[in-house]
């Protein structure tokens, strides 16, 4: 069973998101550093990634682009401000309708826990208030509501 | 006044980002309550109090009953089911995610046999 995710808003520019995986840090920073392993997991299931490249040093850019079922297209860019093996990653992330109102940074942060497996806490600093409650009020939203009604059902088919 | 979607979730947003206002808010699930009923248990002044509640009331927080003399505030449900809506596309959005990577991270410590090997 997964463990259960949390959002919340820290402060008034920021979201963030926790999990924690069955797995050892390295193994969980790797899956978000390289091109191959990310395209298999980023986006709900129904959703292909036409897009994924990564340079995966300081300064090197990203660009991701996610397709719907409906052939809804959200494509994102930005470049590593800072990487620190299988403890941090800090990129920049701009969408390319944007929605956001400019650049963001994303902090995600990997930690050992006691059973061995890592938690990621993943920080999203929008450029203002408006920027973070505007970015999912979107056409993204919209789009992944069909998705999910299919992943909802999905998830409920599957045994707790 | 009316506002877009956007804007009313940065009243709601903007409203829940203080301590006092939260307190205010939990103190109001339990029933309504006059002005200095909300200003007690606080150590600052009423005015300060009323300036809070005019933001609560702003994101629609909460009203006043127009009736009653001491005109009790009361707790509006529906624009924090909004702001709990908008951060639920957000979870779907990573929990999808989320669990696909759970798959990966599985497959990957799953020692390679000759029926899946894959070249990276």
């Amino acid at each position: 069973m997964p463990a259960p995710l949390t959002v919340s808003t820290p402060s008034e520019r920021e979201i963030a998101v926790t999990r924690d995986f069955d797995a050892p840090r390295e193994l969980v920073f790797l899956c978000y550093s390289r091109p191959e392993l990310v395209r298999r997991w980023l986006g709900p299931p129904d959703w292909s990634m036409s897009t994924c490249e990564i340079d995966f040093r300081v300064g090197g850019r990203w660009r991701f682009v996610l397709r719907s079922p409906d052939g809804f297209e959200m494509g994102s860019g930005g470049v590593y401000r800072e990487i620190d093996d299988a403890v941090r990653i800090v990129n920049t992330e701009t969408y390319d309708m944007d929605w956001t109102g400019g650049e963001a940074i994303v902090t995600v942060a990997f930690e050992p826990r006691p059973d061995g497996g890592t938690r990621t806490t993943t920080t999203v600093l929008y450029a203002s208030q408006e920027a973070r409650d505007g970015a999912l009020a979107t056409p993204m939203a919209e789009g992944m509501e069909v998705s999910f009604t299919r992943l909802d059902q999905l998830l409920q088919a599957e045994p707790a | 006044m009316k506002m877009t979607p956007s804007e009313r979730l940065d009243a709601t947003f903007l409203a829940l980002s203080d301590p006092t206002r939260r307190a205010i808010l939990a103190r109001l699930a339990t029933g309504e309550a006059s002005v200095a009923e909300l200003a007690e248990p606080f150590d600052i002044s009423q005015p300060a109090i009323s300036k809070h509640l005019k933001i609560l009331e702003r994101a629609g927080l909460i009203s006043t009953s127009q009736s009653a003399t001491r005109r009790p505030r009361r707790l509006e449900a529906a624009p924090m089911g909004e702001a709990a809506a908008w951060l639920d596309e957000y979870k779907k959005f990573w929990e999808a995610s989320y669990l696909r990577l759970d798959a990966l991270l599985k497959e990957l410590q799953t020692p390679v046999n000759a029926s899946d090997k894959r070249k990276t």
